[in-house]
């Protein structure tokens, strides 16, 4: 299925490497930057799931009620390193532990998580407990476990099993206590000072190799990863270039870029049922129907970056896509076949590139109707990274959003927006860019009028004027800023933090790697994770820091 | 018997987390065990809730026209009007604060967040969402939820659980459960200690998950010497939740409660889904709301927790009803106000629903016969919205009611003017009449040292 085509790249990383000066041996000729402070970053629930599932087996039901994960600054990445565990959440936490740990030692799972039989099933086996607890907890908390983690399990182990008369039921708990512990809901990232240079600070091994597979496969580190990170060997170049290209060539791969495109797009809010529409108005639009929406824009990016390789800059652009017949009607084209396949919008249709998705469309507009200024504020600070300031607390909006009165069309209420000073500042930079989507309804669909007005979708982004949709996105990809955003938000969600202000040089040379490749993601990958922002740290993150 | 929770593990604990400059409230469940708490089986308790709503009022035709004991009810409560089974009308049970301020000092007025954060806390928002300060139920929590088996239930009619006032610190939120068939499973479920079930057999399996949390508390140590202070404050959080399940694992060991009004809540079955989402029109979320509601009166019946919280609607209220293509909240801002009526139409459709809501959940508190009188005389019940009048977003004449006599602590049934004076005065009410040792309350204009005595008794 996905795989990263590799070789070009990667030979030119190490030829760069090679040639390298100064700072550390892992530089790949990046400019040598302290990378900001490390803070604790709790598992987000897809990677709490996905890690239950690499560890203990695909066909565990994890338990979907966990504590929420939380977006700040865009990106519930970002989030996962200010959250902590309320007493509700905890409270889940072992209760989904309980259900996880029931399943992986019950009688269909233990074979194949259980490498020991017990002396007696009936009872207490000290020596296979360790066993497992040894083995699963090492890729539970991403460490070889210290004596004493183990010891104490063992010992809920064997008195669990007594008091049952089940060394499994026994097992489970000590597995319970692994799954709560704060070593696993937490990744924690550890620092040491860099041996080539003790002024600088430096991630340890194994803190980099989680990084590393949360980052590709946004899940926990396998045992290969784990042994050479605990050789102390991942930090040599020619090692992490290694590694990383042998996650990025596994199946797992994909769940990695799928992740990081859910949380940049907001598709979690699809996953919750918080994308709702009028089921009076748009009754097409059902739960499944958004994730079926969701399922096509990843399909479409994961075809486009990873197994096609292309240039990023025309996922907004491309007419390729993926569809189900229910969508097909959504988009009202032809589309038979009983489930997902490939289709290409017609070279004279209304559609292409992301921003012509029914996903995208339908998050960036109300329940009943589209909204111009949502999916221009999207573009600006999602897309293009720009901030767009608050609406002050006190204005009136009767004007603009009025669909009763005699302004028919989005535009021209809109026009009230750019004709008062108090709101112009702002809205110029969002409503021209949204007014190119008008053609698409609240849910995406397709329509040419609005309460009988034609609809006028034209306007230019930043200087380069467009006609519709297809022109925006035109004008999108070839904007200035859309391949430094896609780096700089790959980038916070790498490292789970905004950059501070002396990273901005790294930044920057990240993203002429990106551009120098023609815009090939495996490249912005491998660029990243030689760099000092991924390997090094100013820190631990503070607590007035944190306040900031 | 397997290990019980070692009471010296868990001081060490917070003695370690003093020493990194951690805050008190680690301790609060143990300073109270001598104090002031009731035993179980003991006395009634008194609990405290919040009930929210969103997008405000109408201030001129939402505060009662008189003032006093008895109010003249105004246009947009006259849900009050209604007549309880248990005797007397819902407005004799509710005092109503109509004029009390949320005050900025010149602060950043953060649409739908600046009020709840300054009503909640007492202080200014730091930034839009965030509190500076645990909320005010977590205040309370900290002080009685300590004996129940659950420290505080949330609870949202809204459909997202990220939809929550409770703030156990600026950041970190307690989420809301959403589904009634969840909060079924949660609390009377197969750990539910029922009454009727004939003689009390605690599960082994309770003691063994206690000795579970005891190997997780091993960790503290190790973890808090390797990361920074942000850190230590979030893993000193996840400690104090481990110790909540402890306790609510000791509450579960102590058998059912002793409450004649306590028996299991019935099974709400499958929650109402429509496109396979919960729908935010008015019928399903009332339906949700009333739900809950049950499901919370039971719990509170059984003394299963002492603090709640419930959401009808979410500051940004995306309340809607059939036909319409836009929901509460943008209606408040973008309907033209009718010239004949003075006011949005369309929008107050869902402030009378709002207030009918908090009539329904006020009746069915006062459904459940406890002692004397009513479950409702043993609890205070906060409801605020996070604006007044929501065109603009105005916090000003925030409007608050509270609900209840808190056991016989307050007077219900009064209006009272706030001319002007800081929201905060309400809240400082709220925390006396709970029992909190504390003489003011709130930052610069916010602060307070003067209750509404009117209705403290």
């Amino acid at each position: 299925m996905m795989h990263y085509k590799r070789g070009s790249s990667i030979a030119a990383l190490l030829a760069v490497v090679a040639v390298a000066c100064g700072g550390s041996d892992t530089s790949g000729g990046a400019p040598a930057t302290e990378g900001g402070p490390v803070a604790l970053r709790r598992l987000t629930s897809q990677q709490y799931t996905q890690s239950i599932h690499d560890v203990l087996g695909n066909d565990i039901v994890v338990p979907s009620r966990i504590e929420p994960d939380a977006r700040l600054e865009g990106l519930l990445g970002v989030g996962a390193s200010f959250v902590s565990v309320t007493p509700s959440g905890f409270e889940k936490y072992e209760a989904a532990a309980t259900a996880i740990a029931e399943q992986a030692l019950g009688s269909e799972l233990r074979g194949s998580n259980l490498s020991c039989e017990p002396s007696s099933a009936g009872g207490a086996d000290d020596s296979c407990a360790r066993e497992f607890i040894a083995t699963i907890g090492r890729r539970l908390f991403r460490r070889t476990l210290a004596e004493d983690e183990i010891a104490i399990r063992v010992a809920i182990a064997e008195s669990s099993a007594t008091e049952l008369g089940d060394f499994y039921a026994g097992l489970e708990m000590a597995l319970t206590s692994l799954l709560v512990s704060p070593n696993f809901l937490f990744r924690v990232e550890e620092i040491e000072p860099d041996p080539a240079d003790g002024s600088r600070l430096r991630l340890t091994s194994t803190s980099v190799a989680t990084r590393l597979s949360y980052l590709i496969w946004n899940s926990t580190p396998d045992d290969e990863l784990l042994d050479v990170a605990e050789s102390g060997d991942l930090l040599s170049a020619g090692t992490l270039t290694a590694q990383a290209a042998r996650l990025l060539d596994s199946p797992k791969a994909e769940a990695g870029i799928r992740a990081f495109f859910s949380d940049l797009l907001t598709f979690r809010r699809i996953d919750e049922g918080l994308v709702r529409k009028s089921p009076t108005q748009f009754p097409a639009f059902t739960l499944t129907l958004a994730g079926d929406a969701k399922e096509q824009t990843l399909r479409t990016i994961v075809d486009h970056l990873v197994t096609n390789e292309l240039d990023l800059r025309e996922l907004y652009t491309t007419r390729r896509t993926f569809l189900t017949p229910s969508l097909g009607s959504v988009y009202a084209v032809p589309f038979g076949g009983g489930a997902w396949g490939p289709y290409e919008f017609a070279e004279d249709g209304p559609r292409a590139g992301l921003l012509s998705h029914v996903s995208l469309m339908s998050i960036t507009a109300h329940p009943g109707r589209s909204s111009a200024t949502l999916r221009g504020k999207f573009v600006r600070e999602v897309l293009l990274c720009q901030d767009i300031p608050d609406p002050p607390a006190n204005v009136d909006f009767s004007i603009v959003e009025n669909t009763s009165g005699e302004l028919r069309t989005a535009r021209e209420r809109l026009g009230e927006h750019v004709t008062n000073d108090a709101c112009a500042g702002c809205h110029t930079l969002m409503d021209p860019i949204g007014l190119a989507f008008e053609n698409f309804d609240a849910i995406g669909a397709y329509r040419t009028q609005e309460n009988g007005a034609d609809i006028d979708a034209s306007g230019n982004l930043d200087g380069q004027r467009y006609d519709d949709a297809i022109g925006m996105g035109q004008a999108l990809r070839d904007h200035e800023s859309l391949g430094p955003c896609m780096t700089r938000n790959l980038y916070r969600y790498a490292v789970g933090r905004n950059p501070v202000p002396g990273e901005q040089v790294l930044l920057t040379f990240l993203d002429e790697r990106f551009a120098d490749s023609g815009y090939r993601w495996v490249s912005l990958i491998d660029a990243l994770v030689l760099s000092d922002g991924f390997l090094t740290a100013s820190g631990q993150r503070e607590a007035e820091e944190a306040a900031q | 018997m397997t290990k019980r929770i070692n009471r010296r593990t868990i001081l060490r604990g917070a003695v370690a987390g003093g020493a990194v400059g951690m805050g008190l409230p680690l301790l609060d469940c143990f300073l109270n065990e001598n104090g002031t708490a009731l035993a179980q089986g003991g006395a009634i308790p008194v609990r405290f809730g919040t009930w929210f709503w969103g997008c405000g009022m109408n201030p001129a035709r939402w505060a009662p026209p008189t003032e006093g004991l008895g109010y003249e009810l105004s246009p947009e409560l006259q849900a009050l009007e209604r007549t309880l089974s248990s005797g007397g009308k819902v407005r004799d049970h509710v005092s109503v604060f109509s004029g009390f301020d949320v005050k900025l000092d010149g602060n950043p007025n953060f649409p739908h967040g600046s009020g709840p954060a300054s009503n909640l806390t007492g202080l200014f928002a730091p930034a839009d969402g965030d509190f500076g300060a645990p909320s005010i139920d977590v205040l309370i929590a900290r002080e009685i939820g300590g004996f129940t088996r659950f420290r505080s239930l949330q609870m949202s009619a809204t459909g997202n659980r990220n939809h929550t006032y409770s703030r156990e610190s600026a950041t970190i939120r307690n989420a809301s459960e959403i589904s009634p068939m969840e909060v079924y499973a949660r609390i009377f479920g197969p750990d539910f200690a029922d009454p009727a079930a004939g003689e009390f057999v605690p599960n082994p399996r309770w003691t063994l998950r206690q000795s579970v949390l005891s190997a997780v508390k091993e960790d503290r140590d190790k973890l808090m010497s390797r990361v920074g202070t942000h850190d230590q404050q979030r893993l000193d959080q996840y400690f104090t939740s481990v110790r909540q399940l402890e306790q609510m694992l000791d509450v579960l060991l102590s058998g059912p409660p002793d409450l004649p009004s306590c028996r299991r809540a019935d099974d709400p079955g499958p929650d109402i889904l429509e496109g396979e989402v919960f729908q935010n029109d008015l019928e399903s979320v009332n339906q949700r709301h009333r739900a809950l509601a049950d499901l919370l009166t039971f719990a509170l019946a059984c003394d299963q927790t002492r603090v709640f919280n419930m959401i009808f609607s979410s500051g940004i209220s995306e309340l809607t009803v059939p036909g319409l293509d836009t929901t509460h909240h943008q209606l408040t801002h973008d309907e033209s106000i009718d010239a004949e009526l003075g006011y949005q139409p369309q929008a107050t459709q869902f402030v009378f629903a709002s207030m009918e809501a908090w009539a329904d959940f006020v009746e069915r508190l006062a459904s459940v016969p406890e002692g004397d009188g009513t479950m409702l005389d043993n609890c205070l019940v906060f409801a605020n919205s996070d604006l007044s009048y929501a065109k603009p977003h105005d916090v000003r004449g925030l409007p608050t009611m509270i609900a209840g006599r808190a056991g016989g602590r307050i007077t219900p049934g009064w209006h009272v003017r706030g001319n002007t004076d800081p929201v905060t005065r309400v809240g400082l009410t709220v925390q006396q009449a709970m029992g909190l040792p504390i003489d003011a309350w709130g930052e610069n204009s916010l602060q307070t040292s003067l209750p509404v005595s009117e209705i403290l008794v």
